[in-house]
């Protein structure tokens, strides 16, 4: 073998700035963050995209990306979205929202976007907590899961359940795409991505509303290293939230998509 | 026979969180617990370099963008076995 055989496997997405994140170390953010700009590269998007970012741990989402991004208030980024890509119809928008900021704070915005059919995406983190507020009970808190807010853990009588938001939005007429993944193994996260790219090339193609629901870890607020909270989501999300693809409009299934 | 490959981590983006240690098939990976990083890590490092497959796992589970990887012989590894 020569030099010249030597082929580049993987690397840093162009869609990156060369900044480095603020996540904790393991942190998923930083998973979903990447298959975002890798999607968007591979689409030949990267220079027609807006991202709305929310609050929460990826307040700083703008930071790290390389196109347009503009700063929604807590749960409004459905809102912005809207209005973005009714102006600019031709734009790739999509928001990235963390539990607390979309199905808490803004339940009333995802809700009415997706019913309405708003042809944006939507990537949804779900990490059963308020991360960046120092690890709230959120919607998504599994019954008897101990957080901050919820020291012996949810009691379903007084705190309620928790909201599947991907079947939610599913029994959305609007809704065109929704679907859940998870980023705990290397298999999963590819799974990811091929969703994402799904999302994307639906809303490219105008086929309506998209979300991806991607189950994540929040390491620092479980009290758990990376690699067992990685555990801890397979053995205690993935039953109570199954991946799976709970919308695809007809449009959508007879989609075809270029690239890999 | 030289290895199918190898990695570069980049020490700025690295933190640490030994993910890609955990998930590489080939046991290629460890903390380098000799150094830290200007941010204070241990970083990831191809503790057996001669191991690996290239086959971009520890990339594609990466959070934080840090790791490139190369299929073929590292230049001036042409012989095979380990390299720095
Ligand atoms: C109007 C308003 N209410 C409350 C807050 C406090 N706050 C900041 S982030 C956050 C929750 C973030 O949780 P999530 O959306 O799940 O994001 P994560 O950090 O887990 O990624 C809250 C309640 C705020 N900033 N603004
Ligand atoms: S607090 Fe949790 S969600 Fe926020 S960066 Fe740290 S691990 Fe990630
Ligand atoms: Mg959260």
């Amino acid at each position: 073998m020569t030099e010249t055989d030597v082929k580049v496997v993987y690397k840093r997405p162009l869609g990156f700035t060369d900044r480095t994140t603020h996540y904790c170390p393991g942190c998923t953010h930083g998973v979903a963050h990447r298959l975002i700009a890798e999607v968007l590269e591979e689409m030949g998007e990267l220079n027609n995209t807006i991202g709305v970012a929310p609050v929460g741990c990826a307040v700083f989402a703008y930071n790290y990306f390389n196109f347009d991004f503009v700063e929604a208030a807590h749960g409004r980024a459905p809102a912005m979205a809207t209005g973005i890509k009714r102006t600019l119809p031709n734009k790739i928008v999509f928001t990235y929202q963390g539990d607390g900021d979309l199905a808490s704070m803004g339940m009333g915005e995802i809700v009415a976007a997706a019913a309405r059919g708003e042809h944006f995406t939507v990537i949804f983190i779900n990490n059963t907590n308020y991360g960046m507020t120092g690890g709230q009970m959120a919607p998504t808190t599994l019954p008897g899961q101990k957080t901050s807010s919820s020291p012996l853990g949810r009691d379903v009588e007084t705190q309620g359940y928790p909201i599947r938001t991907a079947e939610l939005l599913a029994t959305l007429d609007g809704a065109a795409f929704v679907a859940r993944r998870s980023l705990h193994d290397a298999r999963s996260i590819r799974n990811a991505k091929r969703a994402i790219r799904t999302a994307f090339e639906a809303q490219k193609q105008g086929l309506g509303f998209s979300m991806i629901e991607l189950l994540s870890i929040c390491p620092t607020n479980w009290g758990l290293k990376p690699a067992a909270a990685r555990t801890w989501l397979a053995e205690h999300m993935l039953p109570y939230y199954p991946v799976g693809d709970f919308k695809v409009s007809t449009a959508v299934s007879e989609m075809k998509i270029g690239g890999n | 026979m030289p290895p199918k490959g190898w990695v570069e981590i980049n020490e700025l983006y690295c933190k640490a969180c030994e993910t890609c240690v955990t998930d590489c098939p080939t046991q290629t990976l460890a903390l380098d617990m000799s150094r830290l990083t200007v941010k204070g890590y241990h970083p990831a490092h191809m503790l057996h370099p001669e191991n690996c497959i290239a086959c971009g796992t520890c990339a594609v589970v990466c959070p934080d963008a840090a790791i490139t990887v190369f299929r073929g012989v590292r230049p001036g590894d042409e012989k095979g076995g380990e390299a720095a």
